[in-house]
């Protein structure tokens, strides 16, 4: 009789069972990959038809988009053109409007901030703040819409939209709080602490020796920020602007609750009306479509919609990887 | 010599100033002298940051205040029902029950995706192509918007190989809605989180921990499962708390996923399958339905819900915080900016 194999310790495993460990890994890695990349194909190929029947124009302006969209959804095609007919400008301007506009403000106000928090605030200011920017962070954006939509929508028809105001763009559409204004203020709050905390963090990760130097040169405080401290954090400002735009493309609910639930593009040359039109973006489209999935048209429409949000995001995520090659070159870890 | 090398030693005691001594401070620098524009920056700092922090307070504190104003221990244990009286409309059990279904469903598909695909990039990436697409897939997904994902959901459960896990109409059409499918789509929004923080404590942790293990004759599977993933537990257990904070925020998916339903709509009679199979809410679809936006109109109850789920979301930080700490040498404070770059950058340093 052979002898019994020579006893092994618990959890000593044969070189078998390692190759088979690192072969399961590798199939779930595939599964995934496979998984992903089945969607992202998925959804290109569920938009085809309506790129196709478009064009380019699909990116261009004319007529109404609501009109377009109610044609889908009823079935019935507009008089001379395809069912799938569908002119996205408006929407994409709603996205460019809302989004720029917010992380522009959000970038001015975050930096300033960051700086505060790290050079000037007092100690229990910084120790209060610091949980007090993680909830908000993790606020769900319900939440965020619920308040404006209670709160800020309310003061704004009542105490900022004179009537004289209301009137002037009567015929073209109703103005009620529910606009770009209410939108881009409550979206700019929703990416503010996401985009401080990276900043003062990387505010706080600048070499003290850094600012010491420049101080020691008799430069003022105000200017050793401004020249050596927010120099060194650049990166990390651009990386936090790239990430905070990707959030503010594809937020949708909060946008549907508070952009006035129309298609609208609102016209900068109303001046300051413009900022009470309202606005819907191409992620709030799809919220407040997505009941209408078992019509064709309409839900190729719909993934044409995600699938221009989804090479967005792709291109802000080759921007983040970009700014953060810079960072490995700087060595700042944020 | 040995004179020479006590004199350093006695040298600053002989130099220090004598207890009780003021010490000279540098005169504070007055921003008088300052330029124009640096003054102006100056004071621009300190109104935006004080402001901000009015801002970030004063939400909490209306949330907190309207929380505390509005929810009732009875709002915890009613069905909610549909009805224009704010009185009738019931409570909130069904929606929390649904956030919990999909938080549970979500994390227990996401974390062991999460930690064997965070394990395998950090410690196999055999085929290297295969790592390096995996990880740009991956952040892809971390910035893809979540409306998206909830559409690729309804592509995928409504096939009619799934039609098991949702409902399936007298034709044959399959309905595609359900717990199921709103739980694996969740995994999806969770996983690049867990896959984050997992490899991340792996490449941090110091090689001479597997060279040690290797040393002992541990095969790199033994050295994975016994020695380097016991040590990260604290940054596994990170990493899903930030997708079940994920998971409980999102709204998109639920409404698109669940549709706007208040209680339990249940597919068949088995007790837990059933449930799953069938749709229902959660408490942010509930959040939803109940504003202004929704049908509801009760937004009292919205603002009860919100409350809760701001509890939910304060306990999960307060989870995060103190996981961390633990998992942290000592000295190595974690701040709030060190854990939330996770939900940002999941997978920081591609290397």
């Amino acid at each position: 009789m052979a002898p019994r194999s020579i006893h092994r310790p618990r959890g000593w495993a044969s070189a078998k069972t390692d190759q088979r460990a690192e072969r399961s890994l590798g199939a779930l890695a595939v599964a995934v990959l496979v998984f992903i990349g089945a969607m992202l194909v998925t959804v290109f190929v569920k938009a085809w038809p309506s790129f196709s029947h478009n064009g380019l124009a699909w990116f261009g302006g004319g007529g109404d988009v609501e009109a377009q969209l109610r044609a889908m959804q009823e079935l019935k095609p507009i008089a001379g053109h395809s069912i799938y007919y569908f002119h996205a400008w408006t929407l994409i301007w709603g996205t460019l409007l809302t989004t720029v506009s917010a992380v522009l403000l959000a970038l001015v106000v975050s930096t300033l901030a960051a700086v505060f928090l790290t050079e000037f605030a007092p100690q229990p200011v910084k120790r209060t703040l610091d949980p007090v920017i993680r909830l908000l962070a993790g606020v769900p954006s319900v939440i965020y819409g619920l308040i404006g939509l209670l709160v800020l929508r309310p003061y704004i028809n009542e105490h900022l939209i004179s009537d004289g105001r209301r009137a002037s763009v009567e015929k073209v559409v109703q103005i009620n709080g529910a606009d770009v204004m209410t939108a881009t203020l409550v979206l700019t709050v929703m990416i503010l602490p996401i985009m401080v905390a990276i900043s003062a963090g990387a505010l706080e990760a600048v070499p003290r020796s850094w600012r010491e130097g420049s101080l020691a040169l008799g430069v003022n405080r105000w200017r050793t920020i401004w020249r050596v401290s927010l120099h060194a954090a650049r990166p990390a400002i651009v990386a936090a602007t790239v990430l905070a735009t990707a959030r503010a493309l594809g937020e949708a609910v909060m946008l549907a609750m508070l952009g006035g639930g129309r298609g609208f593009a609102p016209n900068l040359l109303d001046g300051v009306t413009a900022l009470y039109e309202p606005v819907r973006p191409l992620a709030a489209t799809i919220f407040a479509n997505a009941e209408g999935l078992e019509n064709v048209p309409l839900a190729h429409t719909i993934y044409a919609i995600a699938a221009v949000l989804l090479v967005s995001a792709g291109m802000l995520s080759l921007g983040g990887w970009a700014a953060k090659q810079r960072f490995q070159r700087y060595g700042v870890r944020i | 010599m040995a004179g020479a090398a006590l004199l350093p030693s006695s040298a600053p005691g002989a130099m220090a100033p004598p207890p009780g001594t003021p010490i000279a401070r540098a005169p504070r620098e007055r921003t008088s002298s300052w330029p124009l524009l640096d003054r102006v920056g100056f004071a621009a700092c300190w109104v935006v940051g004080i402001g901000l922090c009015l801002i970030a307070l004063g939400i909490v504190l209306f949330m907190f205040f309207k929380g505390i104003a509005y929810l009732r221990p009875s709002l915890l244990v009613e069905h909610p029902a549909a009805s224009a009286k704010q009185s009738q409309s019931g409570g909130f059990l069904d929606p929390i029950e649904g956030t919990l279904i999909v938080a549970i469903l979500g994390i227990a598909i996401a974390a062991p995706t999460g930690i064997a695909i965070g394990a395998w990039l950090a410690e196999y990436r055999h085929p290297s192509w295969l790592a390096r697409a995996l990880e740009s897939v991956i952040e892809i997904m971390a910035g893809a918007p979540s409306v998206v994902l909830a559409l690729f959901g309804l592509l995928i459960f409504d096939q009619s190989f799934l039609g098991f896990l949702s409902t399936t109409s007298a034709g044959g059409a399959v309905f595609g809605r359900s717990f199921f499918g709103a739980g694996a789509i969740m995994a999806v929004l969770a996983l690049p989180l867990v896959v984050g923080t997992t490899r991340e404590a792996l490449t941090r942790l110091p090689s001479h921990l597997r060279e040690a293990s290797h040393a002992l004759g541990r095969t790199r599977a033994t050295t994975i499962r016994r020695v380097l993933l016991p040590t990260i537990r604290t940054d596994m257990a990170t990493g899903a708390a930030l997708g079940i904070g994920r998971i409980i925020g999102d709204t998109a998916i639920i409404t698109i996923m669940l549709g706007t339903f208040l209680t339990f709509e249940p597919v068949g009679h088995t007790p837990l399958i059933g449930t799953l199979r069938g749709t229902g809410s959660t408490l942010t679809s509930y959040v939803y339905s109940n504003s202004p936006a929704g049908e509801g109109g009760a937004p009292q109850k919205a603002y009860a819900a919100a409350f809760l789920l701001l509890m939910i979301v304060l306990a999960l930080n307060a989870t995060v915080t103190w996981l961390s700490g633990r998992g942290a040498a000592p000295g190595e404070r974690s701040s709030a900016f060190s854990l939330l770059r996770f939900e940002w950058f999941p997978l920081p340093w591609t290397r």
